[in-house]
């Protein structure tokens, strides 16, 4: 819970915005005018904050990362404080019942500073009275119905096209109009009515200040929305349900009480792992030819967490720039403790050893089946992947590595030869001369056909295996982004990934957070007058005016299909004689 | 005397096997020498297998030297006494390895590797008895269901190098979150949730259970200790369980001792006269990419703290490295955190302590790590290659070889500190930080002979 919103009515005004309030021309907005008279006011760009210092306690810091950040001033730029009474939301009084309390004090003080600080301009003043108008509603929105529908009177305040998608109001529109609030609370909820599987549950926000805020928590998704809409963090991520409110921690007698109960499975693949084997970009960037690393790593893992461990919750999702993550939501993955978690993650994990190693896969033979069914999958995509687009022992260095893999002495000293005469020739041609050299005597009498076949079997298994980041599936209280964020670095959103047509997604058709405010501004544009009034068109959720539809609309499968699940799960456990009617 | 705390019924007599559960502890008399003697005889076969799993010795080399180091030490004049000194044993050590986390942790594994290695020596049906009394969730797989999947148990099988023989056709399934060791091993076939367990590995079934009673029973044990059994035994008892412990663990390096205090400016050629391989490796990767995984930051950024570096100039340090790569503000923001973590001023704001050879022996470096032990994790060219710049002659190197050959990481690590400083280490290296200490006392030595 954002604090400054609760049960003291805090509010934020835009210096430049509270100019337009005070000066006097023409009658103010509706909403503005009803908060003049209602409300004590918070300025708050150029982040200054009014405190009613009668009545409110010193604002204590939420947590030591700020205080560190911020040893001085930390009000002021982190807007990240909690009042100390107001730390279990279902007692303190709704914001609405507040409306009523009038304080036009601080209004008048926050009014003197910002006339001296910026003299009114006249042009400015109508457009400036307009965003108020539609920032207050937006703030306003007491009466939220888990719906991200706006309200209808909200003209909309979409940043034009040529915004930068880190920019903190372009963030604040997406919070607003796009983030699948609902979807997300029922996928960590798993059931209608909130429960502590989504109150208990740990959010960690990052802001755009970079300040990391952990342990939130939520009693209900409109709060939850509020605080994205309040600090337009540029990222989340989310942790495990514990075993009380994250938020309570400190008042707890016990630290011990204060415990992780229950999380997804999750893991991440990072393209940064396959630096080394990747040869048409690094770093951060990528491309279809290596994104399908990210295609052999999905299609392996899913098969064997369906087939071998039996779940059957799976969510794929892209991670925003190079790799991707999932999260396995059958109950009975959320409840593995670290152990067992840790044993699936080395159970699929196969690559060993660090860069100094040599040779990273040394698999037991004959084939664990789950190694042969994986090894099944990935042969296809090392000829056309691997040999054709990556071309990965072209130079002679990296086919030198090829070499050390290989067993046999005198067939190395001939492929050597071979390829030393016919300089950067393809890694096609490589891979095939290998056989060929070894049938026709260019290995050494004990050469085993045996053994040289299982060589050629661990390197196309280091070449195309899975490369877990296997840290992060080991323990219960993993962060983990959340879906649906939104890559501060690239702008794209962090859309889920449908396993079963894994081959037709491609990371540089994701839409960009920009994009996509620019497609509900298109929408309401083209829409005109007749079919704006039309209310239920209003009323819809503004991703299905945008190319986001598609992937919320399978996260909204997904979801189903798992508190459908779950719901049955719960009606076992409570004994056959319910079924009977 | 009694020992105090121990109520209910006297173990043992009628089981089949002669391998105790330790569910609960026994009403028996012991002499107060008995106490501490027996105590120390199991702990040398706890310690024997501890070191023997640092030495990243084989399963089944540890196996036959922990069923051997029983028979040595946890004899007993009287035969119908053995099981009761086993039991005794077991309880005295219970307290006094009950009382910190790391204490628990230590105990917990070493007990239930020996409970394991001696379980795999017991009759199947004792074995068997023995998964009747733990409650079991298995379920024995018919023969049919066997036939359809012996393909699968086979291969499996063989790849474990335990091939099936006509006899073996008794297998049973459990819910694979029973059996992590076995999952994490790919030992089992795994289908729709289900591990499908040979007989003979039901030993890893039982032992799992065993260590989670155990584990339940320390946490009872230390409420126990601190509540009540410390004050009232505080002339007698106490001094005995304090001492046991701490005889056995040897120095953690947690605070910097003798050679307090290295400047930065210092570092490097600290760092080329001085660290272990492992740290040295870490150092130059450091150096060389400024960049370093999460891993190799703990395991160099705690050595360093455990050869004295302050907590502002490791924080210094790491800067004038990372900020080269990720630059200034990233590093303030992402990867300052976890170096006053390291030094307990973030978190749950505990002082953490350098690692061991043990951990660093036993940890799992994964593609872009540069942590873990040079001598077992580095290929055998990367480790000659490694050795030659740290001026080992020829000679030596083959003798490190040999070592790392059959697995002898840390007197692998010991020779070469002999031959990079010309003189003996008696001890042998088993930390890191003692590898630099004994390394600061030749270099100080040569530096300014002892005038005597």
């Amino acid at each position: 819970m954002p604090i400054p919103y609760r049960n003291e009515v805090w509010l934020l005004v835009f210096l430049g915005q509270a100019l337009g309030l005070g000066d006097g021309r023409g009658p103010p907005p509706r909403s503005t005018y009803r908060l003049a008279a209602s409300r004590r006011v918070l300025s708050f760009d150029g982040r200054v904050f009014m405190n009613d210092e009668k009545k409110r306690p010193t604002p204590t810091f939420h947590d030591s990362a700020c205080a560190i950040s911020h040893t001085t001033n930390c009000p002021l730029k982190c807007r990240k404080f909690i009042m100390p009474h107001a730390v279990s939301p279902d007692s303190s009084p709704t914001v609405g019942e507040d409306v009523t309390m009038t304080d036009d004090s601080a209004v008048d003080t926050m009014m003197d500073t910002s006339q001296g600080d910026e003299p009114p301009s006249a042009q400015g003043d109508h457009q400036k009275n307009e965003d108020l108008e539609a920032m207050f509603d937006d703030e306003d929105d007491d009466e939220f119905t888990a719906s991200s529908a706006p309200d209808s009177s909200v003209p909309a305040i979409i940043p034009p096209q040529s915004a930068k998608f880190s920019d903190p109001e372009v963030m604040r529109a997406f919070y607003q109009r796009l983030f699948p609030y609902k979807q997300l609370f029922h996928w960590l909820n798993h059931s209608a009515v909130p429960n502590h599987d989504f109150q208990h549950r740990e959010f960690a926000f990052t802001l755009a200040n970079d300040v990391y805020l952990r342990y939130q928590s939520f009693p209900s998704a409109e709060l939850f929305r509020k605080q994205c809409v309040a600090q337009t963090p540029s990222r989340f991520e989310i942790g495990p349900v514990y075993s009380t409110n994250p938020r309570d921690r400190k008042t707890l007698r016990r630290a011990a009480a204060f415990k992780p109960l229950s999380k997804e499975l999750v893991f991440d693949i990072d393209m940064t792992d396959y630096d080394e084997i990747r040869t048409c970009c690094s770093g951060g960037k990528i491309c279809l030819r290596c994104w399908s690393f990210m295609k052999m790593a999905i299609k392996v893992l899913d098969v064997a967490l369906r087939e071998d461990f039996g779940f059957q919750h799976i969510l794929w999702v892209y991670s925003g720039r190079r790799g991707v993550h999932a999260w396995v939501c059958d109950k009975s993955a959320r409840q593995l403790d670290d152990n067992q978690r840790k044993s699936i993650a080395t159970y699929l994990e196969l690559l060993k050893g660090g860069d100094n190693s040599g040779k990273k896969v040394n698999a037991r033979r004959p084939l664990h089946p789950h190694i042969e069914r994986s090894l099944a999958i990935l042969r296809e995509h090392f000829q056309a992947d691997i040999l054709q687009e990556q071309d990965p022992w072209l130079e002679d260095e990296k086919a030198a590595h090829l070499l050390s893999l290989l067993p046999d002495e005198t067939l190395i000293k001939s492929l050597q030869k071979k390829w030393g005469s016919s300089s950067h020739r393809s890694s096609k041609n490589k891979w095939a001369d290998i056989d060929d050299l070894a049938s026709s005597g260019g290995g050494s009498a004990k050469l085993d056909p045996r053994k040289l076949r299982e060589a050629k079997q661990d390197i196309v298994l280091e070449y195309t295996y899975p490369r877990l980041d296997a840290a992060v599936s080991k323990h219960l209280n993993h962060l983990l982004k959340s879906p649906f964020c939104v890559h501060p670095g690239t702008g794209r959103v962090c859309v889920p990934i449908d396993p079963s047509t894994v081959d037709d997604f491609d990371p540089l058709d994701v839409p960009t957070v920009t994009e996509l405010l620019g497609q509900v501004d298109q929408y309401f544009k083209d829409a005109g007058e007749e079919e704006a009034a039309d209310a239920a068109a209003r009323r819809a959720p503004d991703w299905e005016k945008t190319r986001l539809k598609p992937y919320v609309e399978y996260f909204r499968g997904f979801v189903n299909n798992l508190v459908k699940d779950e719901q049955n799960g719960k009606r076992k456990a409570e004994g056959g004689e319910a079924m009977e009617f | 005397m009694e020992i105090y705390g121990y109520q209910r019924k006297p173990l043992h007599s009628d089981a089949v096997s002669t391998l105790p559960l330790y569910r609960s502890a026994p009403l028996l008399e012991v002499r107060l020498e008995d106490f501490e003697r027996f105590a120390i005889d199991r702990l040398r076969v706890l310690k024997g297998i501890s070191d023997g799993l640092s030495r990243g010795k084989k399963p089944e080399e540890i196996e036959n030297l922990a069923i051997d180091l029983w028979k040595a030490n946890m004899r007993h004049p009287d035969a119908s006494e053995v099981v009761n000194k086993d039991i005794i044993a077991h309880f005295v050590l219970r307290l006094v390895y009950c009382r910190t986390e790391d204490l628990r942790k230590w105990f917990l594994s070493m007990e239930t590797a020996l409970f394991r290695y001696r379980l795999r020596h017991e009759s199947a049906e004792a074995q068997r008895a023995l998964m009747a009394e733990f409650d079991l969730p298995y379920k024995a797989v018919s023969t049919s269901e066997f036939e359809s999947m012996k393909d699968k148990l086979g291969q499996v099988a063989r790849s474990i190098g335990q091939p099936l023989t006509p006899a073996d056709t008794k297998f049973y399934t459990v819910p694979f979150e029973e059996v992590p060791e076995l999952v994490a091993g790919r030992r089992v076939f795994l289908h729709k949730g289900h591990a499908y367990v040979a007989m003979n590995q039901v030993v890893s079934l039982v032992a799992t259970q065993f260590r989670s009673h155990l584990s339940k029973a320390l946490i009872l044990t230390n409420r126990k200790w601190t509540s009540s059994i410390r004050e009232q035994e505080k002339d007698r008892l106490t001094p005995i369980v304090e001492a046991l412990c701490t005889s056995y663990l040897g120095p953690d390096y947690s605070e910097p001792r003798e050679f307090a205090e290295i400047s930065i400016r210092d570092i490097d050629q600290i760092a080329m006269s001085s660290f272990p391989l492992c740290m040295r490796h870490l150092f130059e990767k450091l150096r060389e990419d400024h960049h370093l995984k999460h891993g190799g930051r703990m395991q160099l950024g705690l050595f360093l703290k455990g050869v004295g570096l302050k907590l502002d100039d490791a924080l210094a340090f790491w800067k004038a490295e990372f900020s080269q790569k990720v630059g200034a503000e990233r590093f303030d923001k992402e990867y300052a955190y976890s170096i006053r973590h390291n030094y307990g001023r973030e978190g749950k704001r505990t002082d953490y302590t350098p690692f061991s050879c043990q951990k660093i022996i036993s940890s799992a470096p994964g593609v872009g790590d540069h942590h873990g032990c040079p001598y077992r994790h580095f290929s055998e060219e990367n480790l000659r290659a490694a050795l030659g710049k740290m001026r080992v002659n020829s000679r030596a190197i083959e003798d490190v070889m040999d070592k790392v050959r059959n697995r002898h990481y840390q007197l692998a690590c010991t020779l070469t500190f002999e031959a990079v400083h010309g003189t003996s280490c008696d001890a042998g290296i088993n930390h890191p930080n003692q590898y630099f200490s004994e390394s600061q006392k030749v270099v100080q030595l040569k530096v300014d002979p002892v005038v005597v």
